[in-house]
């Protein structure tokens, strides 16, 4: 039983993996149909829990979350055949794009479809630049400090990297010296 | 050495990444095209097209696609770009594993306290800054073609730029949907 988990576990998530177009958010309910109620794995109050852990550490969010479901519950082990499952789809697909796309080079059909795409890509990610600024509360007051750090990198070049150790030491100094007094 | 430099950019991308996928890829495009130039802006478009419209987490397909396609624009053969392709997603997957392991615990014990949420606080706008840098950085001539030298490209562009916003953000055409519409209108205009 316990060697089947493996197993079970990676084809799982090799299916989700394979059926989410949109990236990791759009697993979710994939992952909680197959996890808690198909397998029950998990009770929902254990995703849920995984869930927002997932979503406070960074990396992938799709990846986190099955390598905390594969080590709740089977070790290390366990969320390495998650997570590989996760992984493998997305891998496999894209390098053949890429190979494909790069045999297509400069063909004009080709360079002229993604003509029409690129300025919509932009489109795309102004999208939730905006949700994620209702989201975060941003009002037009507060609106100073997305847009100094948009400055701070796209202008001044500086690497997000950068701008994220810097945000989280700063919060921690003021959390620690001020808010605690 | 590039494969090095590719495992460090990466990893350091799966380390950093907050925010999720899109986050991810202002920071992909800070180290990948801004200060490594291993792709070109119009690259980087097309991969961000591209990890939208098929399976998988943008992280990981953006991972993947932008190692083959720097390891390939160095000049090496295709082979060579699939061991890059590898390298680059196993280093963006690396640092969430070790994360499990080292931090998890640490993590799980300080989640309710107030210095946490302050930080986790503090990031989130800082993500929408990120997004917003993304924004910018793209609205090169390589994407939107030159008022001068193209004004015709420049026209479709600002108007397909303008389309997707609409559509996506009012009338919630979805992503896939608006990327395809917009390959088509390319494809009528240009070719």
């Amino acid at each position: 039983m316990k060697g089947n988990f493996y197993l079970q576990g990676f084809l799982t998530f090799l299916k989700i993996g394979l059926f989410t177009i949109g990236g990791g958010y759009a697993m979710i309910p994939l992952i909680e149909r197959e996890v808690v109620e198909r397998r029950q794995w998990l009770s929902k109050e254990e995703f849920l829990d995984l869930m927002s852990l997932s979503q406070m550490l960074p990396g992938v969010f799709a990846v986190n979350f099955s390598i905390y479901i594969g080590h709740r519950l089977r070790g290390f082990r366990g969320s390495l055949a998650l997570a590989a499952g996760i992984v493998v789809p997305s891998f496999v697909i894209i390098l053949l794009i890429a190979m494909f796309f790069q045999a297509f080079a400069g063909n004009q059909v080709v360079e002229a479809i993604f003509k029409g795409i690129r300025p919509a890509v932009v489109a795309l990610i102004a999208v939730p630049c905006i949700q994620l600024g209702r989201v975060a509360h941003i009002t037009l007051a507060t609106a100073f400090f997305p847009i100094l750090v948009a400055v701070i990198i796209a202008i001044a070049g500086v690497s997000p990297v950068y701008v994220i150790i810097a945000v989280a030491v700063g919060a921690y100094c003021y959390g620690r010296f001020f808010k605690e007094g | 050495m590039l494969f090095l430099e590719l495992f460090c950019v990466f990893f350091k991308i799966g380390l950093f990444g907050f925010g999720g996928g899109y986050a991810m890829l202002s920071m992909i495009q800070a180290e990948v095209v801004t200060s490594n130039h291993w792709l070109t802006s119009s690259q980087f478009a097309d991969i961000v097209a591209i990890s939208q419209s098929t399976p998988g987490p943008i992280g990981i397909n953006s991972a993947t696609y932008s190692g083959y396609i720097s390891v390939v624009n160095e000049g090496y053969p295709a082979i060579v770009g699939i061991l890059g392709s590898l390298i680059a997603t196993v280093a963006v997957v690396l640092p969430s594993f070790l994360l499990v392991l080292l931090v998890l615990k640490i993590l799980n014990h300080y989640r309710e306290h107030p210095l946490t949420k302050t930080i986790f606080a503090a990031l989130r706008p800082t993500v929408v800054g990120l997004l917003l840098a993304a924004v910018i950085v793209l609205m090169t001539k390589d994407n939107f073609g030159s008022v001068t030298d193209t004004p015709w490209q420049f026209c479709v562009s600002v108007f397909l730029f303008l389309a997707a916003f609409v559509g996506t953000f009012f009338y919630k055409v979805h992503p896939i949907r608006m990327i395809i519409l917009c390959g088509l209108a390319g494809f009528l205009l240009y070719s």
